[in-house]
C-alpha cells in the first residue's frame, strides 16, 4: 500500500468498533476492486483433512524400503505417473500430472515442525495457527493476515473468504475474521430475514453502548454487508468450465466464480475431509486423491482460459503424513512430515522444490521434516502477497525459494 | 403467578444472577425467586446443588479401550468388522455423555454445580484419546462431585484421573525416560499461568510425576518402579519429591489462588479484568483453603457483580446458549444428537475441547457464520425451520459418527404451556417487554420492539403471539449475551 493509501485509510480508524452500516457502505465504495495484497496476487489454500499419506501420494517408486515396508499398499512402480528418477504421483492423479507437464506444479517434500504431533485436531490446529507444537494459539494465520493488512481499518470479512457453512480456526484474527460462505446466494438470502435486515438497519451505535453490544451489532452489519457485496458481485460472472460434482470441484468452483467476478479477497479456503485411512487405504486414497487432481485442474484451467493463472497460487497441505510402515489392516497410522503441493501463481517451470523422504533416517518409525511449513507460510505472504511475514508469525522464518 | 411484583430492577439482577450461576430461569422461577431476597436466593442455588447424580453411561465391566480392542482383533477374537463396531460403539457412548451432561444443565436442578462444571471442563480441558468412553465419564463425575469443593480436592482428583494422565502422556512420564507434558500443564494452564515457574521447575516435576499411571479398568496407580526416586529441586526446595508433594507446592503458591480467582473472574463477572476485586478475592480463596463455594457465594453476594458494566458483558457459549434455550422453555430433543450438531456448528462440543487450553470464549465465539446460526437457532428449535447450514467434518475417521444429525429439522417438543402460564396476567401491551425482561439483559429498545412485534398477525391468538415474541427476542443478539 502507497502512503496515500495508507493515509487515507488511516482516516477511518478513529471509528474503530462504532462502525454503522453506512459507514461501512462508504468505505466500500472506496476499497472495491482493491485487493489487500497490492499486487493483485491471490491464495487459495485447500486442506486434506485427515492427514493424507504423502508417501503414497508422492511416491518414492525407486526406494526398496518403501516397498518393504508396504507389502499390499505400495503403489507399484510402473504405475506410478514419474516427476523425476526417484519420486512420482498417485496413478490416480493425471490431471494433477498435466499441470506438472505445464510447469504449473511445485512439489515440496518433507515439510513438518518441530515436535510434532500426531493427534488429528492438536496438529490441525497447529498447522491453523502456525504455532509451535507446545504452545497454544486463538488466532489463525490467515485471520493474522487479515489483522495486519486491515489494521485499525473497517473490518471486511470478504477480504479473505472460507468456502464452507463454518470458519475454520485459520480464518480467525485476533481483530477481525475471515467470511466463511459456502454459496454467495444462501449466504445473502440468510442476512435478508426480515429480523436481520430489520435490526441491521434500525440499530444505531452509540457509546453509552456496552462493548458486548457493540460487538455483536458491528459483526452482523458486516456479515449483512459483506454477503451482499459477495452475492452483488459473483452474479455478474458465471463461469462456463466444467467442474467435477464433487465437493471440491463446486467449492473451487465458487471459488473462481468469486476471482473472477473480481471480489477484492485475497485469501480463500478450502477443505475436504476422509484422509484418515487406517484401514483400507488403497481404494479409499485413489477415490480422494482422483477427486482432488480432477477438480483442482479443473480450476487451474478455468484460471487459464481467462488468463488468471499467473494471479492464483494454490497451495495444498495435509495436518501430518502416515507411518512409513503400513498397519495390518491395509492402512496406515498417523504419521509427521508430509509433502505440500504449491500450483499456478505464475511460479518457475515445473520442479521438485527439494530432496525426496529419507527413508533410511526415521524417527521412530516416521519421517523427519527438513522444511517448516512456516517457512512456506512466510515465504507466500512476504513474497507472494507482500505481507509483513514477521508480525503475522511471530518471528522470522527463513524463506524457501518458490517464487 | 405475579411476574411483576418485584421493581424492573430486582427482576433484572435476579435473571442476571441465574443466567451467570446457571442456565438462566424459567419466568415461573423467577417469579417464585421473587419473593426472596437476593441473597436467599443466591443461598438457595447452593443449596439445590448440593446433591449431585453421577453421569453414566458404561460401567467399568463394560469398558473396553480401543488398545484392548485392537488386541482382541490381533488375537482372533475380533474379526474387522466386529472391531470397528465396538469402536464406534465406544464413540457413541461419549456422545450419549455428551448428551446426558447437557440434559442435566438444561433440566437438572443442579444448575449452579453443572455451570461450575462446564467452567472447570474448559479449565481441565480434556479430550477423549481413543474415544474411551469410562475415563471420559469418570473425568466429568470427577470435575462435577469436586465443582463447588476444595480446589485442591478437585486439582488432584482431576490429576490423577486416567482420561487426564492419558490425555497429557504421563503414563509415558517414567524414570530415565521423562514426559514433561503433564508437569508442564500443571502448571502453565492448571495453577500458575505461564511466566511463574521456570523449565527447570517443570523438568524436575516431570520427575516427580513419574509413576502417576492408570489401569486399562480406569484405576489411579502409582507405579513405585518407573518413579524416579531421586533427589528434585522443585521452586528452590529440594527433596525427594512425588507428585502429591508437586501439587502440594503450587497450591502453597498464591499464585495458584491468584490465577484460578482471576479466569473465574472473567468466565462468571467480566472478562475485563479488575485487578484490585481479583486481589481481594484471591486472598479470600487462599485463606480458605480454596473453598470455591465460599470465593462464589461472595462474588455473587457482592454489590459490584451486579454492577451494569457487568450485567451483560458476557457472551454465551455454544452449550450455555443451547442449555439456556432448553432451560427456559423446557425444549426436549426428539433426536437428542441434533444437540451434537449444534454443538459442533458453534464450536463447543463437549469432551471436545479445542486443546488443553480449553475453548477461547468471549468473542471468540462470535464470527459473521457462528452469528447468523445463533440467531437462526430459536427458529431451528421452536419452529422446526429448516437447517441449511453443515458443520466441517473432522479429520478423524472415527469422529465421523458425532457428525450425523437428525435430520434437516430438528424436532423437538417445547412445554409453551408452563411458560405462557407465567404471562396469564400480563396485559396485552405489555407482553413483549415482560417476556423480554426474563429472557435479556437489557430493556428493548422501541426499534427493536418494532422489529420484534412486526411477523405478529393480528389473527394470532395470545399463545400463538408469545410463541412469535420468544422466537424473535431469543434471536437477538442481545440474547446471545447474559
Amino acid at each position: 500500500m502507497n502512503r496515500r493509501n495508507f493515509l487515507k485509510q488511516s482516516a477511518f480508524t478513529t471509528a474503530g468498533t462504532m462502525l454503522i452500516p453506512h459507514f461501512l457502505k462508504a468505505y466500500e465504495a472506496q476499497m472495491l476492486g482493491q485487493r489487500l495484497a497490492s499486487n493483485g496476487k491471490i491464495l487459495v489454500v485447500v486442506q486434506l483433512s485427515g492427514g493424507n499419506d504423502g508417501l503414497n501420494t508422492v511416491v518414492p517408486y525407486r526406494n526398496d524400503i518403501y516397498y518393504r515396508e508396504r507389502p499390499t499398499i505400495a503403489i507399484r512402480p510402473e504405475k506410478v505417473l514419474t516427476l523425476n528418477d526417484e519420486i512420482g504421483l498417485h496413478p490416480s492423479m493425471t490431471p494433477l500430472k498435466a499441470l506438472y507437464d505445464e510447469g504449473l506444479v511445485t512439489v515440496i517434500n518433507n515439510v513438518g515442525y518441530p515436535n510434532p504431533d500426531r493427534s488429528h485436531f492438536r496438529s490441525m490446529d497447529i498447522w491453523q495457527t502456525a504455532s509451535d507444537s507446545d504452545k497454544y494459539l486463538r488466532t489463525g494465520w490467515v485471520g493474522r493476515y487479515l489483522d495486519a493488512a486491515c489494521a485499525g481499518k473497517a473490518q471486511q470479512p470478504f477480504r479473505t473468504i472460507e468456502v464452507d457453512d463454518t470458519l475454520s480456526l485459520a480464518m480467525k484474527g485476533a481483530e477481525l475474521n475471515g467470511l466463511a460462505v459456502l454459496d454467495p446466494k444462501k449466504l445473502y438470502s440468510q442476512t435478508r430475514s426480515g429480523l436481520v435486515t430489520g435490526l441491521n438497519k434500525e440499530h444505531k451505535a452509540n457509546t453509552q453502548e456496552p462493548e458486548s453490544v457493540a460487538y455483536l451489532y458491528k459483526t452482523l452489519a458486516e456479515t449483512v454487508s459483506s454477503a451482499e457485496y459477495v452475492y452483488d458481485k459473483a452474479k455478474v460472472y458465471t463461469t462456463t468450465a466444467s467442474y467435477p460434482t464433487t465437493e471440491l470441484g463446486n467449492r473451487l468452483k465458487v471459488v473462481s466464480q468469486l476471482i473472477q467476478s473480481d471480489v477484492a479477497t485475497s485469501v480463500y479456503y478450502v477443505s475436504i475431509s476422509g484422509f484418515d485411512t487406517h484401514i483400507n487405504q488403497p481404494g479409499q486414497q485413489e477415490r480422494l486423491l482422483g477427486q482432488y487432481a480432477e477438480a483442482v485442474a479443473a480450476f487451474m484451467n478455468d484460471l487459464k482460459a481467462t488468463n488468471r493463472q499467473n494471479d492464483v497460487l494454490l497451495m495444498t497441505f495435509s495436518e501430518f503424513g502416515r507411518r512409513v510402515k503400513q498397519n495390518a489392516s491395509n492402512g496406515t497410522d498417523h504419521g509427521t512430515a508430509n509433502n505440500v503441493f504449491l500450483i499456478g501463481g505464475g511460479l518457475p517451470s515445473k520442479r521438485v522444490l527439494n530432496e525426496a523422504p529419507n527413508l533410511n533416517k526415521l524417527d521412530e518409525g516416521d519421517l523427519r521434516y527438513s522444511i517448516d511449513f512456516r517457512q512456506i507460510y512466510a515465504t507466500l505472504l512476504r513474497d507472494y502477497l507482500g505481507a509483513d511475514d514477521v508480525a503475522i508469525l511471530g518471528r522470522k522464518f527463513d524463506g524457501v525459494k518458490i517464487v | 403467578m405475579e411476574l411483576f411484583t418485584k421493581s424492573s430492577q430486582d427482576m433484572a439482577r435476579l435473571r442476571y444472577l441465574y443466567s451467570r450461576a446457571g442456565f438462566g430461569a424459567t419466568p415461573a422461577e423467577l417469579a417464585e425467586a421473587s419473593h426472596k431476597s437476593l441473597r436467599k436466593a443466591v443461598r438457595q442455588l447452593f443449596k439445590d446443588s448440593e446433591a449431585i447424580t453421577d453421569l453414566q453411561v458404561v460401567t467399568p465391566d463394560q469398558n473396553e479401550t480401543k488398545k484392548q480392542l485392537k488386541g482382541m482383533f490381533q488375537n482372533g477374537q475380533l474379526d474387522r468388522n466386529m472391531l470397528k463396531e465396538r469402536i464406534r460403539e465406544n464413540a457413541e457412548k461419549v456422545r450419549d455423555l455428551n448428551l446426558q451432561w447437557l440434559d442435566h444443565m438444561a433440566t437438572g436442578k443442579a444448575a449452579l454445580r453443572e455451570k461450575m462444571a462446564l467452567f472447570w471442563h474448559g479449565h481441565f480441558a480434556c479430550r477423549t484419546q481413543g474415544r474411551n468412553p469410562l475415563f471420559m465419564q469418570q473425568y466429568a463425575n470427577v470435575v462435577r462431585q469436586n465443582a463447588l469443593g476444595r480446589f485442591g480436592d478437585l486439582l488432584m482428583a482431576v490429576s490423577k484421573s486416567p482420561a487426564m494422565l492419558q490425555f497429557l502422556n504421563n503414563q509415558q512420564n517414567r524414570k530415565n525416560a521423562p514426559n514433561e507434558n503433564f508437569a508442564r500443564e500443571v502448571m502453565e494452564l492448571f495453577t500458575l499461568g505461564r511466566g511463574n515457574y521456570s523449565e527447570h521447575d517443570i523438568k524436575e516435576a516431570a520427575r516427580a510425576l513419574t509413576g502417576w499411571q492408570f489401569t486399562p479398568e480406569g484405576q489411579f496407580i502409582f507405579r513405585q518402579q518407573v518413579h524416579d526416586d531421586g533427589e528434585k529441586t522443585i521452586f528452590g526446595k529440594t527433596g525427594n519429591f512425588n507428585g502429591d508433594d508437586v501439587i502440594a507446592m503450587l497450591l502453597e503458591n498464591r499464585q495458584t489462588a491468584r490465577f484460578i480467582t482471576a479466569k473465574l473472574y472473567r468466565f462468571f463477572v467480566n472478562e475485563t479484568e479488575d485487578a484490585r476485586r481479583i486481589d481481594e478475592l484471591a486472598d479470600q480463596f487462599y485463606k480458605s483453603g480454596y473453598d470455591i463455594a465460599g470465593l462464589m457465594e461472595t462474588i455473587f453476594n457482592a454489590d459490584w457483580f451486579y454492577d451494569v458494566k457487568n450485567m451483560g458483558a458476557h457472551i454465551k457459549s455454544p452449550v450455555e446458549l443451547l442449555a439456556g434455550i432448553r432451560h427456559t422453555l423446557g425444549v426436549q430433543f426428539e433426536q437428542p444428537q441434533s444437540q451434537v450438531f449444534v454443538q459442533r456448528t458453534l464450536g463447543q462440543i463437549l469432551f471436545y475441547p479445542p486443546n488443553v487450553a480449553g475453548w477461547p470464549g468471549g468473542k471468540n465465539w462470535i464470527d459473521s457464520s457462528s452469528l447468523l446460526f445463533r440467531m437462526q437457532l430459536p427458529g431451528f428449535i421452536l419452529k422446526s425451520a429448516e437447517v441449511t447450514v453443515q458443520p466441517k467434518d473432522e479429520g478423524d475417521i472415527n469422529a465421523q459418527q458425532l457428525a450425523r444429525k437428525g435430520g434437516n429439522r430438528f424436532q423437538t417438543k417445547v412445554d409453551w404451556a408452563s411458560f405462557e402460564s407465567a404471562f396469564a396476567k400480563t396485559p396485552d401491551a405489555d407482553l413483549t417487554d415482560a417476556i423480554a425482561s426474563t429472557l435479556l439483559p437489557f430493556p428493548l429498545r422501541p426499534e427493536q420492539r418494532s422489529v420484534v412485534e412486526h411477523p405478529i398477525k393480528p389473527s394470532q391468538s395470545r399463545s400463538e403471539r408469545i410463541h412469535t415474541l420468544t422466537a424473535a427476542l431469543m434471536s437477538l443478539p442481545e440474547y446471545q449475551l447474559t
